[in-house]
């Protein structure tokens, strides 16, 4: 067996797992708390992707240090894919808290095409290429074949997130008023916690958190268009769902088990079946574990 | 011995760590009215769930008794298989099909004992139509029983709640049960409501030859319909006897204590 | 209630919003060939004045709807003449009558063009009605229905292609073919719950676009199967305008088959069980209803439907490939159903309408249809989310008995 083709593997398998547990986040919070599939999540980390570029664009173009021109971008990524997903939320799902779920699931697939074809229309249908802003870290020389500098940074980016994002959720009153509502809403409401709140809350961590996959995945990879949102997307429902919709742990570790299964998948298997191998492990843990990895199978109370 | 219905032998069901029915026993005999009652969240409507196939019980047996048949062991059976057998119930969270009609309520309780199937439908052939029309009529007159045939093209969910409760009952009614499950058909009546319908269930276990298991908090209900009386708190059986004997009964009333009873 | 000022004072506010929110995408336009920037600033107006107007109407309908008796809609006027008109004896069959002469005619007074878009709204009536039966009266939601469409278009194209097996041979084939593949996924999936459901259906469905797409042999893949030969009457070939019609009055007559058919269904014992499942499982279950075996004669069912128009669909088109039958044709279906008003045929009928030929008609807007169609599917399900025509169920007359209508 080569080992340098399975390390090869096996760190891009964790530079995948690393953007869909970005996004996978952002599904299983919001499946938590108002029990959606919000199908349109992948588009804010096409926003992201798109405003980052245009940011990086901008200043690049006008020879703007990279790396300043990078954290720049993020930034105002992140603001505006937030705001988006905030927007959203106010308009199209909202109104549509106490009707049935398929409702707000179709306008949530409304939410989507309207997103995609907005981008399309006001941009292009076409790639565009994403400025080179990565720097090369000089320490990784000696790897280089392995490891790019655009994977560490998405490692540390994805570590630092995380890190943060259970700090918030386990440690301070927001995430405590969101553990809450996730876990009972009436309760929660009961209580005094503002459910609206809570919700505009978790739409904005979650595509914050989809802002920054955006962007550093679009300067690894180089180029984007509208469509990118949509399979990374559902890739990442699937990562939400294997590890138990609604379980943060859960949509982590479905994340890095869906990204190693694809890269070992496309690298020892078949590249030609690189979307179909989500799908096998989605329905081969759904067989056996019908909640999910870490889901835990609740009755429902009757 | 001959004349149970139903027999409940320790019966135990768990969520984890929580026991919300622990070793239970409890005997219906034909043709009697068999209450079950016991303060909130003592596991009432979680043993009815066991009985009917909605939750498989932890351990413990389920006998029911179809009059003149042998006991049928019904742990684990599903609940279409338990109301095949002859047991139909009402839910306390009311759960009628709300966007059907009252008469449609009906109607799909009528589901267990006809037998047209998606063939049948389709070339609807006269023994087909003629069961449905079956259907139709029987329905109707199980609705006109609880007084609600006047609301019978109406959505369920326009009905007010107490016709819902008679709904649920008259829904039950129609799968044709030896063993009626009634889980607090009184609560969110009022007075007048509770009374007529004390009188309703009298008629209907007259006229159907029915046993009934009945969960109740009014104490007026409980006390006016019932032969037998079992309490439960925490889980667990604590008395049963006669309504008196339970009424008066210090260990129910210390369990109740603090509720207006 | 809010009057028009304040309306209009939020809906100015909303437009800056809107205009902030916009700017990055619609104002700078990035050419990252030439690394050239374009500021379009007219464009903050546009979306300002667009969302100032979008934003006045829909507070203006929300606060309508929050002042009426919004919990059950009531039928609209149209809709209680039109009930009264259909319910004169002799009315509904003369008015079916004419509609049928009306459609059967069509192919001969208008061009093949229209002739041929009209089928193709024909075949996603079809589909509508194949997928209303799972989603609108079962309540299960499916995502991947287009793969049992694609299985019935495939169906025939193999067949053809290896054996020259006959269009009208395959149209059972591929109905029975799409039921088996529905049955085989049907085990696994019937036993997960709503939205574990979803996206398990949608899965199925890409593994099989992405499976035709990779078998080479079986499938001809990406490339597709061309030169599918259209439908021949007793072994007689049509030439382009015959043929076109001759498919066009199979369609109408296949929806007719299909429509009677669901009707019958709906009307049944067993249809009556389905729609219990859908409002509320446990309680069907305490009915004596077998769940299980409810499920999968739904998904069955609808599945053949689905095989059969995809039959039908690769003899029009003489030409397929996977492309046809993505996540976006399933959701395409889905949204027929649930614009039209789940579990109602007229509904499907309606959606289908809509859906296909509207946007047909609408040349002018083509660029922007997608993006208009997205925000209908909003409104539609924040202001009508039964779909147009809300849930009706039957009346049931009682001999001897008043009625109260
Ligand atoms: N599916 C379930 N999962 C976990 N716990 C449950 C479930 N169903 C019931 N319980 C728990 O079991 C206990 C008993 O509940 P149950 O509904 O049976 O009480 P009850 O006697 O019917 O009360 P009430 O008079 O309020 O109806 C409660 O603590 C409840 O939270
Ligand atoms: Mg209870």
């Amino acid at each position: 067996m080569d080992v340098g083709y399975f390390l090869k593997l096996l760190l891009s398998g964790l530079t995948r797992g690393s953007i869909y547990a970005l996004i996978a986040l952002g599904y299983t919070m919001v499946y938590g708390i108002i029990k959606l599939i919000n199908f349109a999540h992948g588009e804010l980390y096409m926003l992201g992707a798109f405003t980052g570029l245009i940011v990086a664009s901008l200043m690049s173009y006008s020879g703007i240090n990279p790396v300043l021109s990078l954290i720049v971008a993020t930034i105002i990524a992140i603001i505006y894919s937030s705001a988006y997903g905030v927007a959203i939320e106010k308009i199209a799902y909202k109104p549509l808290r106490k009707s049935q779920r398929l409702s707000a699931l179709i306008s949530a697939i409304g939410v989507s095409m309207f997103l995609q074809n907005f981008v399309l229309l006001f941009q292009t249908s076409d790639f565009l290429s994403f400025p080179n802003l990565i720097p090369t870290f000089k320490f990784l020389k000696p790897v280089e074949n392995y490891l790019s500098s655009a994977q560490v940074l998405i490692y540390i980016c994805t570590a630092l997130f995380l890190i943060g994002f259970t700090i918030l959720v386990k440690f301070t009153k927001t995430g405590k008023a969101m553990r809450a509502t996730s876990q009972d809403s009436k309760m929660a409401q009961l209580l005094g916690i503002s459910i609206n709140k809570v919700i505009s809350f978790t739409f904005l961590i979650g595509s914050a958190a989809a802002a920054i996959g955006g962007v550093l995945i679009s300067s690894q990879v180089g180029q984007i268009n509208f469509y990118i949102g949509f399979i990374v997307g559902i890739k990442a429902f699937v990562a939400a769902v294997l590890g138990g919709i609604g379980s943060l742990a859960g949509a982590v570790l479905g994340s890095f088990v869906l990204g190693l299964v694809e890269s070992f998948g496309t690298g020892y298997i078949s590249s030609n079946y690189e979307d179909l191998f989500a799908f096998v492990v989605l329905i081969v843990i759904l067989t056996f574990k019908p909640a999910g990895l870490l889901g835990k199978s609740e009755k429902q109370k009757v | 011995m001959s004349n149970k219905v139903l027999e409940i032998n320790n019966l135990l069901m768990q969520f984890g760590g929580l026991k919300a029915v622990n070793d239970v026993s409890l005997d219906v005999h034909k043709s009697e009215i068999t209450a079950l009652i016991g303060p909130n969240g003592a596991g009432k409507t979680t043993f009815f769930n066991c009985l009917t196939g909605v939750y498989t019980p932890t351990s413990g047996d389920i006998n029911i008794i179809p009059p003149g048949k042998k006991p049928i062991r019904a742990n684990g059976k599903k609940p279409n298989k338990v109301t095949e057998l002859g047991l139909a119930r009402t839910f306390q969270n009311i759960r009628l099909f709300q966007e059907m009609t009252v008469l449609e309520n009906v109607m799909i309780g009528r589901h267990a004992v006809t037998k047209a199937n998606i063939f049948n439908a389709i070339i609807n052939g006269k023994s087909t139509r003629e069961e449905e029309q079956k259907i139709i009529h029987d329905s109707y007159e199980i609705l006109k029983k609880l007084d609600l045939h006047t609301f019978s093209n109406e959505f369920a969910s326009n009905l007010p709640y107490g016709a819902q409760r008679l709904l649920e009952i008259a829904r039950a009614l129609a799968t044709e049960p030896f063993l009626l499950l009634l889980d607090e058909p009184a609560a969110g009546m009022n007075p007048q409501e509770t009374i007529s319908l004390i009188g309703t269930i009298e008629k209907l276990k007259a006229e159907h030859d029915l046993s009934i298991l009945l969960i109740e908090h009014d104490m007026h209900l409980v006390m006016n319909l019932s032969d037998r009386c079992y309490v439960m708190d925490y889980g667990k059986l604590i008395a049963k006897g006669t309504p008196n004997a339970i009424a008066n009964n210090p260990v129910v009333i210390k369990a109740y204590l603090g509720e207006d009873f | 209630m809010m009057n028009r000022v304040e309306i209009l004072k939020k809906s100015a506010i909303n437009a800056v919003i809107g205009i902030l929110l916009t700017f990055p995408i619609t104002v700078i336009k990035v050419n990252t060939i030439d690394q050239e920037i374009t500021w379009r600033w007219y464009m903050m107006g546009l979306v300002g004045a667009v969302v100032l107007i979008i934003s006045f109407f829909w507070i203006r309908q929300q606060e309508r709807q929050n002042s009426g008796s919004t919990f059950k809609f009531n039928e609209s006027k149209l809709g209680l003449k039109y009930h009264s008109i259909m319910s004169k004896p002799g009315v509904t069959k003369s008015v079916l009558g004419s509609a049928v002469l009306l459609i059967v005619l069509i192919p001969f007074i208008t061009t093949p063009y229209t002739t041929s878009i009209i089928t193709s709204a024909l075949i996603y009536i079809i589909l509508g009605l194949g997928l209303n039966i799972v989603v609108g009266l079962g309540g299960l939601l499916n995502l991947g229905y287009a793969a049992f469409f694609g299985v019935g278009a495939y169906t025939y194209a193999i067949l053809n292609m290896n054996f020259g097996v006959g269009f009208w041979l395959a149209l059972p084939l591929g109905g029975i073919a799409s039921a088996l593949f529905g049955a085989i996924v049907g085990l696994p999936v019937l036993r997960l719950k709503g939205d574990y459901l979803a996206i398990v259906t949608l899965g199925f469905g890409e593994m099989t676009r992405i499976f035709t797409e990779n078998s080479d042999k079986l499938t001809r893949g990406a490339s597709g199967i061309a030169n599918i030969p259209k439908p021949t009457f007793f072994g007689h070939a049509f030439g382009y305008f015959g043929s076109t019609r001759y498919i066009y009055l199979i369609a109408v007559a296949l929806v007719i088959i299909i429509i009677f058919i669901v009707w019958r269904m709906e009307n049944s014992r067993v249809g009556r069980s389905w729609v219990a499942m859908r409002e509320d499982d446990i309680a069907c279950e305490s009915m004596g209803i077998d769940l299980t075996q409810s499920k999968m004669t739904l998904f069955i069912i609808s599945s053949a439907i689905a095989g059969v128009a995809g039959v039908l669909f690769a003899a029009k088109n003489t030409f397929i490939n996977p492309q046809s039958f993505t996540v976006w044709e399933s959701i395409m279906i889905l949204c027929i159903v649930v614009l039209g008003g789940k579990g109602s045929v007229r509904g499907v009928i309606l959606g289908a309408l809509i859906l296909i030929l509207l946007p047909e008609y609408l040349r002018a807007f083509q660029q922007y249809r997608m993006l208009i169609f997205g925000f209908l599917l909003i409104v539609m399900m924040v202001f009508r989310p039964g779909g147009i025509i809300q849930n009706v169920r039957k009346i049931y007359k009682i001999e001897g008995e008043p009625t109260n209508e």
